[in-house]
């Protein structure tokens, strides 16, 4: 088999996988860094992300503030070491950027302009227009080709990790264009393999946000943390779920019933606040998480607009002029004259609320290793976690930066404590086993599955039974029905028996890792039996915190379902409060 | 709720399997809303599960699903089939060597864009005069910030002529990348930079047809691009030829 040998190898070249390889070509030249990616670096989903990324830089804002809103809005369930360690480095990275080019948008002195975001009390949310994950990414990757020790393997799809003796020790990957595969020894490997949106029918989330990063390191034995929690965006369009940002409302855009009421203030998040003019953290700045259940709440009341494609709410920005919309807003109005025919700037939007985030992800420390020796996570994929049980948006894309960086000093670290290679038999002897299952499964013939027909029954099931509120029913069926669906998944047949770019192989794969990360999902869900965050459970409405102020680990079993175990919630100065989004306390 | 049945024509070839690339034709039905790409993904889901193309965000940024629509080079997620009443022809993308179905060999673009150095240099003394952010105006920000929306789609190489003649040319989105570094007020590495731009294969060789710009569809204007850095790299030739005591 060909072999690539690396002293650190990344599997994923979005946001954070560029910034841990950028990262360590500058820390040491003379590293071997092997970066694979499933797509070309600049299709990976980090640029998709439209509102901007949050980091402290204005004189009136402070580390505090950031601190605590990013604990609050993640329901205590943040760990607060982490987040210390990520708003301190946040401006320093975000600076970074502008060092390397990003071009972020600007005050007229020249300096760096923030715009408001939910649930933040300040405004520091740096942006590049509507199109911030868009530079992020694209500044990263151009910066990146100026190192020469970084060498890019585009297309290539990670598979299987390899280990020797409870230590890392690289991993298989399909080269896409031949169908061959490679094995990658390396001492370090760094996932940055990106979200799973895709477990449901309806998000934001691009086709390649499959779960493939989290799936590599939960069979490996690491487990997947706070995996229940989910965000729902509250303003995608209703036909594509194509996400228009939170800067709509940051910029002053209004969310409104079908009786033109601005609904929010009915549920905590009042009292009203003058058109056109936001007030941070109130109103259309509340958190996602109950800006999305406000929806819900209100679509059982009958009060929102039905549309052939699902009930809908109203976000109006015609207040905001067209001069304003075209400058601060020109993607969100193109995508909502492109996919829904209606013009923000004369028109309000139908938006509802749609999949977008996962806050759980591959167990690391604040130092994003995992607990497998050699083996490091950063970005969506990962849960470090400082994100609890709600994300705050434009928190994200400053982490994929913080931790890929982190990941990268410590993979070095690592490294540099003397870590082995491992034995050439343990390593070709993984990759043999590797590439008989893919063969197996490439060659199976007599199946009776397909891959479509049960990705569509998984998507319905998560739908269903994981979404805005849940029940124990509802997710023990699901349960149910996905602990069938992966054992139904070793009876897929596939269509295509071909070697070159065969996508009905890839899309079976990428089936067989959102199984299991949506059985991670609705086993952590049917578990945590209360309400915190994105986590909603109509039969346990309230917040747990003396039974659940834990994170949840699913720990794999390739037979059976995951055992759940948990783990405390590091707490340095910030009990546990209430979460207060109504405008009139300050 | 409008429903149709769309006629496709999708270009099939399978390195493995066939002598030579064929069509193949689809009929299915559509929702009017739908773009070629929801077509080609209900095409996958339901009707030929080895049909490959490449797809991501479905929202006009990571730029995987270049292809020719009806022989016009488009992003799939932005073709609409209300806008083509009849059969629909799609090709993968023209001047590209073919993988597999709709899928190119890019290899050839990746490259020529590290050739033109998309990075930040910084200027000379500039860089380690601190670690803050430089400043910026948004004035400074409007020159360049055009040329930073290239998705690398390469809608405008399939659509370039020059590029079908002359395999070795740079091609218009490398150019506007190249030109978005250059008119970067914090970036100094014009001068590396022009090594690539105004070399043989450079912009010289554009004919200035003007193809690239009309089917970008961000609006890069790569078009643009080209003619800027050819009347900078003339005063250039001006300067160093006829005005060396400028360069003193
Ligand atoms: C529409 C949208 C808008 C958003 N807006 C914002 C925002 O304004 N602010 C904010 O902070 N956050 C935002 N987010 C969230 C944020 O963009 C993402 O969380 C973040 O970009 C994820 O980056 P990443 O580097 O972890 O993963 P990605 O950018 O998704 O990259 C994943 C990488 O892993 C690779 N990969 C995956 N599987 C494999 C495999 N099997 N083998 C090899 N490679 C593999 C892929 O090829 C890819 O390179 C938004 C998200 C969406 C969807
Ligand atoms: S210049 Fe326009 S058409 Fe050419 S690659 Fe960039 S975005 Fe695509």
């Amino acid at each position: 088999m060909e072999t690539t040998r690396a002293d650190v190898a990344i599997i994923g070249a979005g946001g954070a996988g560029l910034r841990a390889a950028i990262a360590l070509a500058q820390a040491d030249p003379k590293l071997k860094i092997a970066l694979v990616s499933k797509v070309y670096p600049m299709r990976s989903h980090t640029c998709a992300a439209e509102g901007g990324a949050a980091g402290v830089i204005k004189a009136d804002d402070s580390l505090e503030h950031h601190f605590d809103d990013t604990v609050g809005g993640g329901d205590w369930l943040s760990d607060q070491d982490a987040v210390d360690y990520f708003i301190g480095e946040a401006p320093k990275e975000l600076i970074q950027l502008e060092r390397w080019g990003c071009p972020w948008s600007r005050e007229a002195n020249g300096s760096v302009a923030v715009r408001p975001f939910g649930g933040m009390k300040k405004q520091r949310t740096w942006f590049a227009a509507d199109k911030s994950g868009f530079h992020i990414l694209h500044t990263l990757f151009q910066t990146s080709l100026q190192f020469p020790s970084i060498e890019r393997f585009d297309e290539f799809y990670a598979t299987e990790l390899l280990r020797e003796d409870g230590r890392v020790a690289g991993f298989t990957a399909i080269e896409m264009r031949s169908g061959q595969m490679r094995r990658f020894d390396a001492r370090a490997v760094i996932i940055c393999g990106g979200g799973a949106g895709r477990i449901f029918p309806f998000t934001t989330n691009g086709a390649i946000k499959t779960g493939d990063g989290m799936a590599l390191a939960y069979r490996a034995g690491v487990p997947l943390k706070d995996m229940e929690f989910v965000q729902y965006h509250p303003t995608g369009l209703p036909s594509t779920g194509t996400l228009l940002t939170e800067a709509c409302r940051g910029e002053g855009g209004v969310l409104v019933n079908r009786h033109g009421r601005r609904f929010l203030q009915d549920y905590g998040m009042g009292p009203e606040t003058p058109l056109g003019r936001p007030v941070l953290k109130t109103m259309e700045l509340g958190p996602r998480d109950r800006v999305s259940q406000a929806f819900w709440q209100e679509q059982q009341k009958g009060n929102m607009i039905p549309t052939q494609w699902g009930d809908a709410m109203l976000l109006d920005m015609r207040h905001l002029g067209e001069a304003k919309i075209n400058e601060r807003l020109p993607l969100v109005r193109d995508m909502s004259i492109s996919y829904m025919g209606v013009d923000p700037v004369t028109d309000p939007v139908p938006v509802r609320p749609v999949v977008h985030y996962m806050m759980g992800g591959i167990h690391t420390d604040l130092k994003a290793a995992t607990p497998l020796p050699g083996l490091f996570a950063a970005g969506e994929c990962a849960c470090v976690s400082i994100n609890g049980a709600n994300r705050l948006g434009s928190n994200s894309l400053t982490e994929l930066l913080v931790f890929g960086r982190r990941a990268a000093l410590s993979a070095m670290e690592y490294l540099q404590s003397g870590a082995r290679a491992a034995s050439e038999s343990a390593l070709a002897t993984g990759a043999d086993a590797a590439r008989g299952r893919l063969r197996e499964l490439l060659q199976r013939t007599g199946g009776k599955e397909t891959v479509a027909g049960l990705r569509r029954e998984m998507m319905h099931t998560m739908e269903a039974n994981a979404g805005i509120y849940r029940t124990h029913e509802g997710l023990a069926e699901a349960c149910v029905k996905l602990a069938d669906l992966r054992r139904r998944y070793r009876a897929i047949e596939l269509h295509d028996k071909t070697n070159v770019y065969n996508t009905d192989l890839l899309q079976a794969l990428e089936l067989g890792s959102m199984l299991d990360c949506a059985e991670a999902v609705a086993q952590c869900a049917l578990a945590r039996k209360e309400s915190r965050g994105a986590h909603q459970r109509l039969d346990f409405a309230a917040r747990d915190d003396r039974n659940f102020l834990r994170h949840s680990l699913a720990v794999f079993d390739p037979g059976a379902s995951p055992r759940i175990e948990y783990l405390d919630v590091v707490i340095t100065k910030s009990q546990p409060g209430v979460r207060d989004y109504s405008g009139g306390h300050e | 709720m409008g429903e149709r049945t769309v006629e496709f024509e999708v270009l099939r070839y399978n390195p493995e399997k066939d002598a030579a690339p064929h069509f193949q034709r689809y009929s299915v039905k559509c929702r009017e809303e739908w773009v070629v790409l929801d077509a080609l993904n209900h095409i996958k889901e339901s009707v030929d599960p080895t049909l490959s193309y490449r797809w991501s965000c479905h929202m006009a940024v990571c730029g995987s699903c270049g292809m020719m629509v009806n022989g016009e080079p488009k992003l799939a997620c932005k073709s609409f089939l209300r806008d083509y009443p009849g059969l629909i022809r799609v090709e993968p993308l023209r001047h590209f060597p073919v993988e597999r179905d709709l899928v190119t060999v890019i290899d050839d673009f990746v490259a020529k864009l590290a050739r033109v150095k998309p990075f930040l240099i910084p200027q000379p003394g500039a860089a380690q005069a601190g670690t803050g952010e430089y400043a910026q105006t948004p004035a400074q920000l409007k020159r360049y910030k055009q040329f930073t929306l290239c998705i690398n789609c390469m809608l405008c190489y399939a659509a370039c002529p020059e590029y079908g003649l002359i395999p070795e040319y740079i091609g218009p989105a490398v150019i506007a990348l190249g030109h978005r570094w250059n008119e970067d007020s914090r970036d100094g590495g014009r001068a590396q930079r022009q090594e690539e731009l105004a070399a043989t294969n450079g912009v010289w060789d554009c004919s200035f047809v003007g193809a690239c710009s009309e089917v970008c569809p961000e609006h890069v204007d790569p078009a643009a691009a080209i003619q800027q850095v050819k009347i900078k790299s003339t005063i250039d030739w001006y300067t160093e030829h006829l005005m060396p005591w400028l360069n003193k």
